[in-house]
């Protein structure tokens, strides 16, 4: 018969794999598993870190000691042991790298695999990269170009090296060591990440990039990433991520501050693929990060969020909206399907007078998955004239999924004006007939109403990722509907 | 151009169809009457592979070849087309993406390359001219927010765009003032050649005014009960259905 059923649907759904899945056999040099205060030591001195940042990861290791695991997120895992991670994972190099040239044959492959060509290519999209696997920094392009104009971008372990200054007066200032337990761990353990700092008055004049994978097996990625824009300064700013399927859970615990000193704007946009697990929930990462911005005054930060990946989420990229008349955006698109759960969204915390926030969350759930919105929107006392609009909504695919939605709206300035809409919808037969009628099949059906229900956000994107994301949530949710 | 063969089709295991014969060639237009239940819409389902329906007994040949197998985007891409009585919202999608990706899947299931942008744009704004079709339509989201006379006029510009072989207008009429009407009647007139067909299923009469058609068929509880002319069409708005029962 001429039927596509469920069951067609579930097997082409089977035979899709995570593209990024591939482990690169280059050498590591990798800590033996555990944690204690001599691993964070070997670990600062293995990035000949100054003895004030040593101290700092003691503090935070000793606060981390005495917290407890988040356990109020809408998501149900078996928690890591933390015991049993390694901590430290590098490729080894040989030496100091000069030029690409002299990177690992192996390691540049890796790139290519991973859609990342260092060279003219990214030129010509003009994108600046820092890439790091496992736990260090490999390669930063564009190092030149960005110098002349003043601007700093480079591993984090590097700046904390080259410019001690900036980094002591800024990290943890947004995000405290003691904010959380897996900020703490961060704090701790952290051995590299992106560090970016932009001048007063200069606009940043290509798209800042990271790429994160974790290649190793039984490690943590622990990264940290601090941007810096000074007065009247602006940067768009992107990061990747991808790590091979693996059977056994990977725990990422990254931080990300940005300080937008007054007049400044940052944007922020993350493709996050880590691996999902496979079909049957097994492995997959999970993806606990803390990531919050500081706005001073007529500042403005915009994360942009495309969550497509890991197995289980809990992520709430936030702004302080401290500085009069700043402005705080969130937009996101969070995918979960098979056995995937997230539980993210943001806190838009109103503190300066004439602040305004902006939210809109997309879910999308499909399979056994389960996908919850969580936002707080909070107008504190001084926060004359503050506004918020927030907009969540949820697409569903078949019946097993859930999508919820969390809002928490805390107001103590009666000039304030708060928005929240919220909608569900599930794609409907009527819908898939209708395209497949006029010739579009299932697939890509699900592709295009997936994308049209997503498009304000996508819209956010920078022009150069929005296609890379539209085809990853195709890849997401192939085969996905019942 | 299709022969529809003693076809019977249910759902939920109720035969809605039951033994249907029809014979469309080339060129024709051919018009479906009868009442609410009748089977009317269920036959422009079926021909167009809605899986709800089950064909039990009977085939569906265009052009020579059996549509059994076929799932509905390859009936679509063979040159069926629905007008469909009530067009689904897509939000999101502009109605120009939505034609883009319609005609690339089609082409691409031909083999063909996909239409270059340009000539895409071109095609749209000659078939939007056509049917009188103002371009800020074009970006709005797939029938979101759309009157019943904007729906049905864009079901037309995409058969337009399409170019089918056989197309089945089901209720074009409903939820039309007259002024709509005459538009999408129009459109239909402009689009009609001797290389394809057209069904329209209708309750009244009145669209036949406007697309005029060189047979009328009857079906009444899921049977073609009579079969003429262009004047059956006036003898049925003036005597009903009860005397064919």
């Amino acid at each position: 018969m001429n039927k596509f059923t469920e069951d067609d649907l579930k097997k082409e759904l089977e035979t899709k794999e995570y593209e990024y899945g591939f482990y690169t056999d280059i050498e590591a040099d990798k800590f033996p598993v555990g944690l204690n205060e001599e691993v964070v030591i070997a670990i600062s001195k293995k990035k000949n870190e100054p003895e004030w940042m040593t101290l700092w990861r003691l503090e935070a290791f000793k606060v981390w000691k005495e917290m407890k695991e988040p356990e109020w997120a809408n998501v149900r895992y078996e928690k890591p042991k933390f015991q049993d991670i390694s901590y430290y994972s590098a490729p080894v190099q040989k030496k100091q790298l000069d030029s690409l040239d002299q990177v690992d044959p192996e390691l540049l492959k890796t790139f290519a695999k991973l859609g990342i060509s260092i060279d003219e290519q990214k030129r010509l999209s003009n994108v600046a990269v820092d890439i790091v696997i496992d736990s260090v920094s490999v390669a930063t392009t564009f190092k030149k170009t960005l110098n002349e104009k003043g601007i700093i971008f480079m591993p984090i372990s590097e700046a904390i090296q080259e410019h001690p200054e900036l980094v002591k007066k800024y990290l943890g200032t947004v995000v405290p060591t003691t904010d959380n337990f897996y900020a703490a761990l961060n704090s701790a353990v952290f051995s590299d990440g992106s560090f970016c700092y932009i001048p007063k008055g200069v606009t940043c004049p290509m798209e800042l990039s990271t790429y994160f994978r974790i290649n190793e097996g039984g490690t943590g990625q622990f990264e940290r990433t601090l941007v810096i824009a000074d007065e009247g300064s602006f940067v768009s700013y992107l990061e990747g991520c991808t790590a091979p399927a693996r059977d056994e859970n990977q725990l990422h615990a990254a931080v990300v501050e940005l300080i937008a000193l007054d007049d400044a704007e940052i944007k922020y946009s993350t493709v996050q693929n880590w691996f999902p697990g496979d079909k049957e929930g097994k492995g997959g990462v999970y993806n606990f990060v803390t990531k919050r911005g500081l706005c001073e005054k007529n500042a403005k930060i915009s994360w942009t969020q495309v969550e497509t990946g890991s197995a289980v989420t809990w992520k709430y990229p936030s702004c302080i909206l401290k500085g009069d008349n700043s402005v705080g955006e969130f937009y996101s698109i969070a995918v979960t399907n098979n056995f995937q759960q997230a539980d993210t969204g943001t806190k838009m915390i109103h503190l300066g007078k004439n602040t305004k926030s902006t939210i809109i969350s997309k879910g999308i759930s499909a399979g056994h998955s389960q996908n919850s919105y969580r936002g707080l929107v909070q107008i504190g006392t001084r926060a004359k004239n503050a506004r918020n609009f927030s907009q969540c909504d949820s697409l569903l695919m078949g019946d097993l999924c859930g999508a919820h939605t969390f809002p928490y709206i805390e107001v103590k300035n009666k000039s304030a004006q708060v928005e929240h809409e919220a909608t569900t919808s599930k794609i409907g037969e009527d819908q898939l007939f209708y395209c497949n009628q006029r010739g579009i099949n299932t697939e890509k059906a699900i592709a295009l109403i997936v994308n049209g229900f997503s498009k304000e956000v996508l819209n956010k994107l920078p022009m150069e990722f929005a296609v890379e994301a539209q085809k990853l949530l195709e890849i997401s949710l192939e085969g996905s509907v019942g | 151009m299709l022969e529809v063969k003693n076809l019977h089709a249910s759902i939920n295991n109720k035969e809605i169809l039951k033994g249907i014969n029809l014979e469309i060639k080339a060129g024709e237009v051919h018009a479906i009457m009868g009442p609410n239940g009748s089977g009317k819409s269920t036959l422009s389902a079926v021909i167009a592979g809605k899986e709800d329906y089950e064909v039990t007994a009977g085939s569906i040949i265009l052009n020579g070849e059996d549509l059994e197998d076929l799932a509905p985007e390859e009936r679509a891409h063979k040159g069926v087309f629905l007008s469909f009585q009530y067009p689904v919202e897509i939000p999101g999608v502009t109605v120009t993406n939505f034609i883009k990706t319609a005609i690339n899947e089609s082409r691409k299931a031909k083999g063909l390359e996909e239409l270059p942008a340009k000539d895409m744009l071109k095609l749209i704004r000659e078939k939007a001219d056509l049917l009188e079709i103002d371009r800020k339509f074009l970006s709005r989201s797939l029938n979101e927010g759309f009157s019943g006379g904007e729906k049905k006029r864009n079901e037309i510009f995409q058969m337009a765009m399409l170019e089918p072989k056989l197309a089945i207008l089901d209720e074009t009429d409903s939820g039309l003032d007259i002024d709509a009407l005459k538009v999408v009647a129009n459109g239909v007139n402009k689009l009609k050649s001797k290389d394809n067909a057209v069904i329209v299923i209708t309750h009244y009469q009145r669209l036949l005014d406007y697309i005029v058609p060189d047979f009328v068929h009857v079906l009444y509880n899921g049977k073609i009960v009579k079969s003429g002319g262009k004047e059956l069409a006036l003898e049925l708005e003036a005597k009903g259905y009860d005397w064919l029962k």
